[in-house]
């Protein structure tokens, strides 16, 4: 099944009875405070514009009260949208009646959810059938394919066992493999890890990672977590206030921060973990030196890979193997360290 | 009162309508009412006919069978549902001196009518429930309603229900029935709309129909809240049973109403204990039922 992007164009959300007519005046400039003040409505979301790359990660971040849950929301129209469109595979998604919506989360969206949300009065097995029950898809069907996600995810073994008798980490693998196993190409994750532990979360981080880098489905994760956005994230968009802030990949944003809010954001990020070889690469001079080295390997894997090898300087390679350039542990340090014309902007946003 | 002399007598005695004002509306309601009754009666006779015969079958299978047989049954049922020997034992020992001390027929015409009551207010009951938990419109509505048939006292609606079906079984049977069904409608409302919001959100991402939901979620959830309401239900038909003996309800509650007519003192507690003994049957086999259909909830990882 080909993935498609997912589109959203001009996307507000008003909260309350009338928030259909007060668009008009938050275009023009009404703020979120004086909309909740003379007119009594929550301005959720306010003209987001997003294109999420077909069979990629595109992480949305942000606080408490930003509007991330609210947005991943609208994307299967648990919510419904005030304004805008949100375009999957030519289809405006807001357009959709009830059957045709009922449809499209039957065959083409999962939803994984921060607390699992999973049924308790069914095991393992009859929670990860329930997309496909729901489908009409007969048991014996969907018990094989359950069977399937059920190890991939690693609770084989666990089938019988009610989500009660889980720990938190299972319990998301179930709701995990309960998303997998109806087989959409949009996985929406609700703050999916946010309730685990940081051990667990990492390592369910690499279980989508590994998944995703064979499925390649359009996934849409939702986090608060920085360093989770930038270890997952191919896209990265970052709300506040219902607006997004900045968005692109994660080293465009640890590179150039839009704003201060954003700069103090990512001031205490792990730069070595983001930063790519061929960011900070001098251009090849035709002298190949030392290891080599692909161009978006990370430059803390790199500095690895050198250190083992007992080399100072490397040669960065594209994809092809062709040299493009050359790195020494100089260049890498200065790149990996806080540069000083950030210091001064780190404190304004203090 | 003193205070009287001073003030205008409408602020001091209540100003009510002339009593014959009053006598001539209530005749008009009274005969409007009868009327009704006389020229439907025919179709009022076919509706609750079913309910006649079901109610007749029932009592005439308990009543006429061996009470060997009945008692095995009934261990068995009571088994099964709670699982657990105590009840089992328990219920073996109140019937038996339920039968020693002679009321064994009084007893199963009296399980007759709370078994078909408490059908009748679960086959009720329970769509109403689903309704008033998916609008809440329909449960302002209903609401009052309920409140109304749970403050009336059961005196007041055994007058309509005498005056539309008569004397006899069924009058007796719907009465028992608006009493017990409140709480079966109310708690399958409550149960239904305290199911997990997050648990729900989860089944519309999925693509549930409004059914699907119904059956595969909010069901399943509320079930244990259901059986509360089942359990009341037939808690409340056993004490009905007593004051529809007085529209010719036959049975324990028949002997009750005699023994306080006739101040037969111990014969009317032998009743009122048969009465109890039935209850805590019944009560503590649901309750272990209900108890078992939530084992899942049980277990919890530590």
């Amino acid at each position: 099944m080909a993935s498609h992007g997912i589109e959203i164009k001009g996307l507000y959300k008003i909260f309350g009875p009338r928030g259909r007519d007060h668009v008009e005046a938050v275009k023009n400039g009404l703020s979120k405070a004086e909309l909740n003040e003379r007119y009594g409505h929550v301005l959720g979301l306010k003209d987001i514009n997003i294109s999420m790359p077909a069979g990629g990660i595109t992480v949305v971040m942000g606080l408490s009260g930003s509007g991330k849950s609210t947005l991943i929301r609208h994307i299967n129209r648990l919510i419904e949208p005030t304004y805008g469109e949100l375009i999957y595979d030519g289809v405006n998604i807001c357009g959709m009646n009830e059957r045709a919506l009922r449809e499209f989360r039957r065959h083409k969206t999962a939803m994984v959810f921060q607390k699992f949300a999973l049924l308790p009065h069914r095991t393992v097995i009859e929670n990860t059938v329930y997309g496909l029950d729901i489908q009409g898809i007969s048991r014996s069907e969907s018990t094989k394919k359950a069977k399937y996600w059920i190890e991939r995810v690693g609770l084989s073994g666990f089938e019988n066992h009610y989500p009660n008798q889980l720990s938190g980490g299972m319990q998301q693998r179930v709701g995990l493999a309960r998303a997998l196993t109806n087989d959409a190409d949009i996985l929406l994750m609700d703050e999916a890890y946010s309730a685990l532990d940081p051990l667990i979360r990492v390592d369910m981080q690499s279980v989508l990672l590994d998944l995703q880098a064979e499925l390649k489905k359009t996934v849409v994760f939702i986090t608060h977590d920085l360093d989770e956005a930038l270890r997952l994230g191919d896209k990265i968009a970052i709300l506040r206030d219902g607006q997004v802030v900045q968005q692109g990949t994660g080293q465009e944003i640890v590179l150039s921060p839009a704003d201060d809010y954003i700069t103090a954001f990512v001031k205490e990020v792990n730069r070595s973990r983001v930063i790519q070889a061929k960011t900070v690469m001098k251009p090849f001079d035709g002298q190949a030196e030392g290891v080599r080295i692909g161009a978006t390997t990370t430059l803390e894997s790199a500095a690895k890979t050198m250190t083992e090898n007992g080399q100072t300087k490397a040669t960065i390679t594209d994809d092809a193997g062709t040299p493009i350039g050359t790195l020494d542990l100089q260049t890498m340090i200065a790149a990996m360290v806080t540069p000083a014309g950030s210091e001064t902007s780190k404190m304004a946003a203090e | 009162m003193a205070i009287c002399e001073y003030l205008p007598r409408a602020l001091c005695r209540f100003p009510a309508i002339s009593d014959s004002y009053i006598r001539q509306a209530r005749q008009v309601i009274d005969e409007g009412f009868k009327g009704i009754v006389r020229e439907y009666g025919s179709i009022i006779d076919i509706v609750v006919r079913p309910l006649q015969l079901f109610l007749n079958y029932l009592e005439r299978l308990f009543t006429t069978s061996p009470w060997t047989v009945v008692l095995i049954v009934m261990l068995l049922v009571v088994y099964f549902g709670s699982r657990s020997i105590r009840i089992t034992i328990g219920t073996a020992i109140g019937m038996v001196l339920i039968g020693v001390v002679g009321l064994w027929e009084d007893t199963m015409t009296t399980l007759a009518i709370v078994t078909v009551s408490t059908l009748i207010a679960i086959i009720i009951g329970l769509p109403i429930g689903i309704l008033m938990a998916r609008s809440d419109r329909i449960q302002g509505v209903i609401n009052p309603i309920l409140d109304v048939m749970q403050t009336m006292p059961s005196f007041v609606y055994l007058i309509p229900v005498v005056v539309i079906f008569g004397i006899g079984k069924v009058p007796g049977l719907i009465a028992v029935v608006i009493y017990a069904v409140p709480p079966m409608i109310r708690l399958t409302n409550l149960g239904i709309r305290l199911v997990d919001k997050e648990v729900l959100e989860a089944a519309d991402a999925f693509g549930s129909s409004p059914g699907q939901k119904l059956w595969n979620v909010q069901m399943p959830l509320a079930l244990p809240t259901i059986m509360a309401g089942i359990n009341q239900t037939i808690m409340m038909s056993l004490a009905m049973v007593v004051v529809a003996s007085m529209v010719g309800v036959g049975g324990l509650g028949r002997n009750t109403l005699q023994a306080i007519n006739n101040q037969f003192f111990t014969f009317g507690f032998l009743n009122g204990f048969a009465l109890v003994a039935i209850a805590i049957i019944f009560d503590r086999t649901s309750q272990a039922f209900g108890k078992r259909l939530q084992r899942h909830s049980e277990v919890v990882h530590g």
